[in-house]
């Protein structure tokens, strides 16, 4: 199997030096640009609205701070000195040149990272829970599952020309926090009755333009079964997913035509003889990851003086508040630093806040660092004696702010400002809905809330899972939003509801505004979320709020 | 979108593409590519459209990805864009002051917005 760790990656350079080749023979005329469009792609070259764009996977989020410090290099060196965290943990460059790609493949070598599965209708980037390892409510770490089915799944022969992109999320909390049921394979970690360790095997969930939750395939699949239950399902789908319509070719539209229990046959089936190929092999690697995964040195000592700081400073305080999560070794937390600081783009980092994380990782946090699908980034190991040191400089980065899963911490996709794919803008959407809520100064007040925006219906921003998902189109010529409420990727999962005709850019700021107000006069208690009152009361008083004239 | 719209002198069109050693926009003039939309060649004609845009596929060493698409004339003659879009790409992101609006003089492309 494929190993791409930092010691391992002649096979990366390999790489390189071949996609160096390609360009060079697209360059001279060899190749033209039918024949050379899949070979990009497979190298997570896209061309995008005004440049190239090049898609780095950060494997299940997980970067070390050499990583990051080589993130930052080609933000510098080859783009426009910045980068954008996806909404699947990877990184995407806007604006490389394609003669300088091969050079940014080389230095992404240099530390085992790459672009290969970032595009293309393959097994994309495994992706998990950015608080991997130190969540307080872990059942098992999902990253050695997740390393493995990285290894297994690049480069392997027979999933190279699915049906259509696949997507596989694991997760390893009592609380789901990597929308499992949103992805073509979903796993929760779970234990049976034995205590011992396995999944809980969910398919067929996907947005874009036929959003659907998964179903479960599998109540209890044995840890050692991962690899062969997870490519029988993908050989079952490679033979019955359908190739006549990219749009229906996805697996969700597979399970729901065909239906879960004749796809589980399959499954089963084709699982029993693969299982019969594995030998032993991915056990003793697992084996390996495990101990790779194992946890850092953790310190046992006391909190210091972070009560008194938090007392002493309200800034701080709010920060604590809204920023930590809870950590499974007492004395720590794990730290969300958010990129939704008001005006920013979300997601967008630059270089040398890419080398201040790197560098503050190294001395408060044990030299781990994580991409969270929200489009930020985690420090998950902070001993609390040292967030109040952590935060100051944070701040003096800009980089403290205080709104980790509040109303502005907003995930959008690049929509038109750069994806070819785009039907409208989303950035200028969320930057104006999180500068508007935070000019009426009621973040805290308003609480949890989760806004979500896709610039087409592909929903990259995965829209549907927002309590408040916003959808841009073009009405006939004009840019035109479609807002859809009840959505949610963590605690329940729900695709959220379309509430009816959409909004001109301008009116979308003002509409969000009256579902809002509307909360908080119907929410019984602060601590109710909107989701909650949402799920209480039914869509019919936030649509009643969004279209007045019609109730 | 425009795409495979045909142009006369009430709806002109202009041919562009993204370059493809460096990947941004061009448009068509004289049978060649500029970077300059505001340069860029309004076609009135079916068929003098339809032959430019056989030249612009057959130069695929210099462009990727080129297409005929509706514009304006604005009042000084210049081309215009008709869809947001294609506004979008003569001028460059909105969150940033990149691309063609940093290229070029950016008064001159963010006057020519629809």
């Amino acid at each position: 199997m494929f190993d791409a760790r930092p010691q391992h990656n002649e096979y990366l350079r390999h790489r390189a030096r071949q996609f160096r080749q390609q360009v060079e023979r697209r360059l001279d005329g060899s190749l033209t640009e039918e024949e050379f469009r899949p070979l990009r792609l497979m190298n997570g070259v896209y061309l995008q609205l005004h440049a190239y764009m090049l898609r780095v996977a950060i494997p299940y989020g997980t970067i070390s701070p050499d990583q990051m410090r080589t993130l930052a290099l080609l933000a510098e060196k080859w783009d426009k000195g910045y980068g954008h965290w996806t909404t699947r943990q990877n990184i995407q460059f806007n604006w490389p040149k394609l003669v300088d790609i091969p050079d940014m493949l080389d230095a992404l070598a240099d530390v085992g990272l790459h672009a290969i599965q970032t595009s293309g209708n393959t097994i994309r980037n495994v992706t998990t829970d950015a608080f991997a390892g130190a969540a307080a409510d872990e059942i098992a770490d999902p990253r050695p599952y997740a390393e493995l089915l990285r290894q297994w799944s690049t480069d392997h022969a027979e999933f190279q020309f699915l049906p259509r992109k696949f997507k596989i999320a694991v997760s390893g909390g009592e609380k789901d926090r990597a929308v499992v049921a949103a992805h073509d394979i979903g796993l929760r970690l779970v234990r049976n009755g034995k205590g011992e360790p396995g999944f809980q095997v969910w398919i067929g969930g996907g947005l874009g333009r036929t959003p659907l939750l998964g179903q479960v395939v599998r109540e209890f699949l044995p840890e050692a079964d991962l690899l062969p239950y997870v490519e029988a399902i993908i050989a079952a789908y490679n033979l019955s997913g359908r190739r006549d319509n990219k749009y229906k070719a996805r697996i969700k539209i597979t399970v729901a035509e065909r239906g879960l229990d004749t796809m589980r046959d399959e499954i089963e089936a084709e699982f029993l003889r693969r299982r019969e190929a594995f030998t032993g092999v991915d056990q003793d690697l697992l084996a390996a990851l495990k101990s790779l995964y194992a946890p850092p040195a953790f310190r046992n000592e006391a909190d210091g003086d972070y009560q008194d700081r938090r007392a002493a400073h309200p800034a701080f305080r709010s920060w604590t508040d809204t920023n930590l999560s809870a950590h499974k070794t007492p004395g720590y937390a794990s730290v969300t630093v958010t990129f939704k600081a008001p005006g920013q783009t979300p997601g967008d980092a630059s270089a040398a806040q890419m080398r201040l994380l790197a560098d503050l990782s190294e001395r408060y946090g044990h030299g781990d660092l994580r991409i969270s699908h929200d489009q930020n980034v985690v420090l998950p190991h902070v001993h609390k004696s040292d967030l109040f040191a952590l935060y100051r400089e944070l701040q003096a980065a800009g980089l403290a702010t205080a709104n980790a899963g509040l109303i502005s911490d907003i995930v959008a996709c690049p929509g038109m400002d750069y994806c070819t794919l785009a039907t409208a803008r989303s950035i200028p959407i969320a930057q104006e809905i999180a500068a508007h809520f935070r000019a009426r100064g009621m973040e805290d007040e308003i609480g949890r809330f989760n806004i979500r925006i896709s610039g087409c219906i592909n929903a990259c921003g995965h829209h549907h899972l927002g309590h408040i998902g916003i959808l841009g189109l073009d009405r006939a010529g004009v840019e035109n939003y479609q807002i859809t409420l009840g959505g949610d990727g963590y605690d329940i999962p729900a695709i959220g509801q379309r509430a009816g005709a959409g909004f001109p850019a301008e009116e979308v700021v003002p509409a969000i505004d009256r579902v809002v107000n509307a909360y908080l006069e119907l929410r019984e208690t602060p601590e109710e979320r909107f989701i909650d009152t949402y799920r209480r009361l039914g869509a019919a008083p936030f649509k009643a709020a969004l279209y007045p004239a019609d109730a | 979108m425009s795409k495979g719209f045909t142009p006369s002198p009430a709806t002109p069109g202009v041919i562009t593409a993204n370059d493809l050693r460096m990947g941004h926009c061009v448009w068509m003039r004289d049978g060649g590519w500029t970077a300059d939309p505001r340069e860029a060649e309004l076609f009135e004609d079916e068929a003098i459209a339809e032959l430019a845009l056989l030249a612009a596929v057959g130069q695929s060493h210099l462009v990727v990805g080129p297409y005929l698409v509706e514009a304006r004339r604005g009042p000084d003659g210049s081309p215009q864009p008709a869809h947001f879009r294609e506004a979008f790409r003569r001028r460059g992101p909105s969150n940033y002051f990149h691309g063609k609006q940093a290229e070029l003089s950016p008064s001159e492309v963010e006057a020519s917005h629809v």
